[in-house]
């Protein structure tokens, strides 16, 4: 059986399981999905859950250090759906023609 | 850090938790890509907001600063998630992904798709 110091600490480690059941289902979406825009929306959703798994990792750790973490997956997570839902409807990423 | 707000943000984190669920059960069982943007865009973000809420809360409460980044975190979600939905979504239209059978209504129908990349570009 688990020990906990306390109950914020086993409230805490609940939802660290819960949040990775989550992201197992998400996996399951990324690999089945049946159009590629499923599989974005997904990895865009792992992204997020990636986010809130570091922030309860901090808190559980009681340490600061993980903050640039999140703030650097939500930067990163934004702009690879952004780059994937441009190259899917343009069919290139970065254009260089300027007469538009 | 008192016994009472300690729980309080336990509750949060796991309120969060359970939305984060509830995304993954709208990602899995709704019919097709569009409804499934309402539960990874609306929920997730929820979710996360209220993870990275209970994280600021709990850091101020015990260690007595206001974490900066964790502000900058939450409005960077809050601002971004949205508009990462609707990019894919729109995407999405564009590229003839289908609608689920049972829809009654494509409101988006009788205006004309962009036909060649040139006029992709320039819509």
């Amino acid at each position: 059986m688990l020990e906990f110091e306390s109950a914020f600490d086993a409230l805490l480690a609940i939802s660290l399981f819960i949040i990775s059941v989550s992201t197992l289902g998400l996996v399951y979406r990324v690999i089945k999905g049946p159009s590629v825009p499923d599989r974005v929306m997904a990895l865009d959703s792992i992204g997020i859950n990636l986010i809130a798994i570091t922030a309860i990792t901090s808190i559980i750790l009681r340490t600061d250090a993980f903050l640039e973490v999140i703030l650097l997956i939500g930067v990163i997570a934004f702009v690879g759906t952004v780059a994937f839902s441009k190259f899917l409807q343009k069919g290139e990423i970065i254009e260089y023609d300027r007469d538009n | 850090m008192t016994e009472t707000i300690s729980i309080f943000i336990g509750v949060v984190v796991l309120l969060g938790s359970l939305l984060s669920l509830v995304t993954t059960i709208g990602l899995i069982r709704l019919p097709d890509v569009y409804c499934r943007s309402h539960a990874a865009s609306k929920s997730a973000t929820l979710g996360v907001l209220f993870i990275l809420i209970a994280a600021l809360l709990h850091f101020w409460f015990e260690d007595g600063y206001f974490s900066a980044r964790l502000v900058l975190g939450i409005i960077f979600v809050f601002v971004t998630a949205p508009v990462a939905g609707h990019l894919i979504t729109r995407a999405a239209y564009y590229t003839d992904v289908p609608l689920w059978e049972n829809s009654v209504q494509d409101d988006l129908k009788t205006k004309e798709k962009p036909e060649t990349v040139r006029e992709m570009k320039n819509s």
